[in-house]
């Protein structure tokens, strides 16, 4: 039976499910402060799916590949809780302010420094973006094939594998070469509980940035299991073309943010004919409830 | 995200003990196994730390999965297809989960995949469980089984058996019969060696086998042709992968619906020995039965937190005559009360775990090295105490769940009675504790020892030794006085050298020494921890009245009197 070699990518987002009165500050942007810091939850799907493939076929590595500030190494502890075999922390200042595009043009980078992958798997959009263009842009540079709202991996054999796409009507069953970049739906099963055993394994591993900010003190304990290290890679370790990073590599420009509240105070009642239904539709466009 | 163990500061409390310095170095071997064992701790914070990782899990899966399961498992229950049982499907969710997350084999040793945790980390998370679902508690914990085995069989069948268990290996004990329930001298299951297949070979009939159709099960049988009673008897182990015992049918019961309860038929079924023949019920079913009751409490002390909880949510939301009901001297002195049983009883389970801990730990130690004659007298001395502590918890813990869970439903009102909300199934499920791993009475008749020798009174005295703050000062007075009464009492019981009267008042008797201990617990919590000192005074008014009343009772009656209560038949 083959094994094969996965990457998931992981995102670390603020977590916009039970936001506050202060989740947003005076100028409209996120108040990272005072939202927790999570892994984003189609991610974990995509986490599942791919130890899912790992259960069944024994050999099989998962990898993490995030990039973000020196905290998002959570995310990569929280893949090994979780049975992952590792990851890879991309961090930088000249990473900070990429929009979806800069962002898949650093990913793919670094995914071809990270010799052959069979598969990427990634969650079909962030919480925080809600954009689901990263995993369709990263398969764009690579020149991959891709398949997006993966619900569940029906077969795998060798180098085949067969999907099921959960589509706004119903569902899709994709049959596709690898390797393949594939986005895994919400709806697809959630991912497993952290293990206890991994976790009492892998509870100290840190990027060298974290050691050296925590003052560790096992440190020789790094010396010796080298699976405690977290690799950080930084611009340095990617081959890259400057102007396609960070801020500098993102078209997207913020004009203004406007925190939408809707407040149903009163009812409409429409007959049904198309007409009315066309009017209602150019009034919600309007009022930006919808569009 | 619900998480039952982040909720629940008292469980980190209890937790963080400082006897629990000495459990966790003996239990870690001076932290030797790290270099082995790459999860192992490398210290005593490091392996504090780990108990709390593992229980934020356990609490995790407890409220995110198991809790919301309890419903439908309770409506769905299990069935018998083909002669073997199938979970309701929450239940196989649920089972799934909790070995995903590795809380299988918690207590056993590293070297057979295990977490070697103490009992107390593995205890609460029990008591995590139940609170989430006090039948699905039955089949998780279970596993305690294994300790038995890791105890009492060959290093062979540890091998082959122990990460089994750790990776998801359901386990059951196979002792009740027909005609042998609370007397187990009495079990007829056969076993007889078959010279040419070279097995043990068993058949005949089990019946309220609980999860009868696990994995693995240690089987209580006769061995020994012609004899009669417990000296017949011999363990064994049974594999369901080597087929010979079906599941004829399950109970329906009032409660605990989710854990099957089974009769078993065994015809020809290929078993091993345990340990030597004869020891089977005099040995190991006694060491079983204590891990197991110990269990049952921490189930009961679950119950205890779920009745309670839900009990308090409903007074705060329930608006009658114009206010939350929870305003009403009447609710309020029911919930105070019952929180104050709860926290007495969890109290009471913490300690008992931890004697439990020292002396199993250091009787594994003893197969290790020779004890020094300081180790071996502390063995005794925390076996003595396991040994009369683990049937009190038990008796007064799942008295007090069925208490807590009436008290609940009577805070429901009407509503309690029906289906709608969570005390419905507490109140059933509550209802088997004082009966299954013996019933309350036996459990008396367990820890009537702890009385009649001194035992529970040597255990108060230690307490009230203890140093606290001199504001409590007059709680231990009280409790000085009342330990008085339970002297005299027990004097003038034990001093008529009447079996049949010490019997008669064993319960009173004992129960008073479970509430002088538990209210010297709750003291102690509380002069650790402010917030237990609510708990405590409310207790230990509570154990005012009852010990006075047991008092009075035995201060009247006479042994003539008995004839009164007896039944001509």
């Amino acid at each position: 039976m083959k094994a094969y070699k996965i990457i998931v990518l992981a995102k670390q987002v603020p977590d916009t499910r039970n936001v506050g009165k202060d989740a947003m500050k005076a100028d409209g942007t996120v108040n990272r402060a005072v939202l927790p810091a999570i892994f984003n939850p189609e991610d974990l799907n995509a986490l599942e799916q791919a130890l899912r493939i790992k259960d069944q076929f024994p050999g099989t590595t998962v990898k993490i590949l995030t990039m973000g500030p020196g905290r998002a190494a959570e995310i990569i502890r929280e893949g090994l809780f979780r049975g992952a075999d590792g990851g890879i922390l991309l961090t930088d200042r000249a990473f900070a302010g990429s929009d979806t595009l800069a962002t898949s043009y650093t990913l793919g980078q670094s995914l071809k420094k990270m010799g052959k992958i069979d598969l990427i798997i990634a969650g079909r959009q962030a919480i925080d973006g809600d954009t689901a263009q990263v995993g369709p842009q990263v398969a764009e540079k690579l020149g991959w094939l891709q398949v997006t709202y993966v619900e569940e991996v029906i077969e795998l054999k060798n180098d085949t594998v067969v999907l099921k796409r959960r589509l706004d009507r119903g569902v899709e069953t994709v049959k596709c070469k690898l390797p393949l970049v594939m986005t895994v739906n919400g709806t697809a099963p959630e991912c497993r509980v952290r293990n206890a055993k991994l976790l009492m394994k892998y509870k100290r591993a840190k990027t060298v940035t974290e050691l050296q900010k925590e003052n560790e003190d096992y440190t020789s304990l790094y010396n010796d299991r080298p699976d405690l290290n977290i690799p950080e890679w930084t611009v340095n370790d990617i081959e890259n073309d400057a102007t396609q990073l960070g801020l500098n590599g993102s078209p997207t420009k913020v004009k203004s943010i406007e925190n939408v509240v809707l407040q149903a105070k009163d009812s409409k009642v429409i007959s049904g004919v198309d007409a009315e239904i066309e009017n209602m539709m150019i009034e919600l466009i309007k009022s930006h409830t919808i569009g | 995200m619900a998480n039952f163990y982040t909720d629940n500061s008292e469980l980190k409390f209890h937790l963080n003990h400082p006897l629990m310095e000495k459990i966790v170095r003996m239990k870690e071997r001076n932290f030797s196994f790290k270099d082995e064992f790459q999860f192992a701790p490398l210290d005593h914070e490091d392996a504090m730390g780990n108990y709390e990782l593992v229980l934020e899990i356990v609490g995790e899966v407890c409220g995110e999965i198991v809790a919301p399961n309890a419903e439908s498992i309770d409506a769905e229950g299990p069935q018998v297809v083909d002669g073997h049982v199938i979970y309701a499907r929450g239940t196989s969710q649920n089972l799934k989960a909790l070995n995903q997350a590795g809380l299988m084999g918690m207590s056993l040793p590293y070297k057979y995949q295990g977490l070697n945790f103490p009992i107390v980390p593995y205890i609460m998370a029990a008591d995590i469980v139940s609170r989430a679902d006090a039948g699905f508690v039955n089949i998780w914990g279970l596993q305690d089984c294994a300790e038995t085995i890791n105890e009492f069989a060959s290093d062979e069948q540890k091998e082959k058996y122990l990460p089994r268990v750790c990776n998801g290996d359901t386990m059951a004990m196979d002792l009740t019969e027909p005609d042998a329930g609370s007397d187990l001298q009495a079990v007829q299951l056969k076993a007889t060696w078959d010279e040419t297949k070279n097995v043990w070979l068993l058949n005949g009939v089990k019946r309220f086998i609980t999860n009868g159709d696990g994995d693995i099960s240690l089987v209580l049988a006769r061995s020994e042709p012609g004899t009669k009673d417990g000296r017949g008897l011999s363990m064994f182990i049974y594999d369901k992968q080597h087929g010979g015992v079906t599941v004829r049918r399950i109970e329906h019961k009032m409660g605990i619906i989710g854990s099957p309860t089974c009769e078993l038929v065994f015809k020809n079924a290929p078993a091993e020995l345990v340990g030597s023949r004869k020891l089977g019920l005099i040995k190991y079913v006694m060491a079983l039965m204590n891990g197991a009751r110990l269990g049952i409490a921490a189930q009961s002390v679950g119950i205890c937190e779920a009745a309670y909880r839900e009990a308090l949510e409903y007074a705060k939301e329930r608006m009658q005559f114009g206010k939350a009901i929870i305003r009403f001297p009447a609710v309020f002195e029911m919930l105070s009360t019952m929180k104050a049983k709860l926290d007495a009883s969890r109290t009471l389970l913490y300690e008992t775990a931890r004697f439990v801990d020292l002396y199993k730990t250091y009787q594994h130690i003893s197969e290790e090295r020779k004890l020094e004659k300081e180790e071996r007298d502390e063995m005794k001395h925390y076996q003595r105490l396991a040994d009369i502590f683990t049937p009190l918890v038990k008796g007064m813990s799942s008295e007090y769940s069925n208490q807590l869970a009436y008290d609940a439903v009577q805070i429901h009102g009407g509503s309690g009675f029906m289906k709608d909300y969570p005390v419905e199934r507490i109140y059933r499920d509550a209802r088997i504790t004082s009966i299954y791993e013996g019933t309350t009475q036996l459990q008396v008749v367990a820890a009537i020892r702890g009385v009649t020798t001194g035992g529970f009174l040597n255990r108060i005295r230690y307490y009230e030794a203890q140093k606290i703050s001199p504001q409590l000062e007059y709680l231990k007075r009280s409790l000085i006085i009342l330990t008085d009464e339970y002297e005299q009492a027990v004097k003038k019981v034990v001093g008529t050298d009447d079996n049949e009267f010490i019997d008669f008042h064993a319960r009173r008797l004992v129960e008073m020494a479970g509430h002088i201990i538990m209210s010297y617990l709750l003291l102690l919590d509380a002069n650790r921890e402010e917030s237990f000192l609510r708990p405590a005074k409310n207790y230990i008014t509570f154990a005012k009245a009852q010990v006075k009343a047991n008092a009075e009772y035995i201060r009247v009656s006479e042994l003539s009197d008995i004839g009164n209560y007896k039944f001509e038949l």
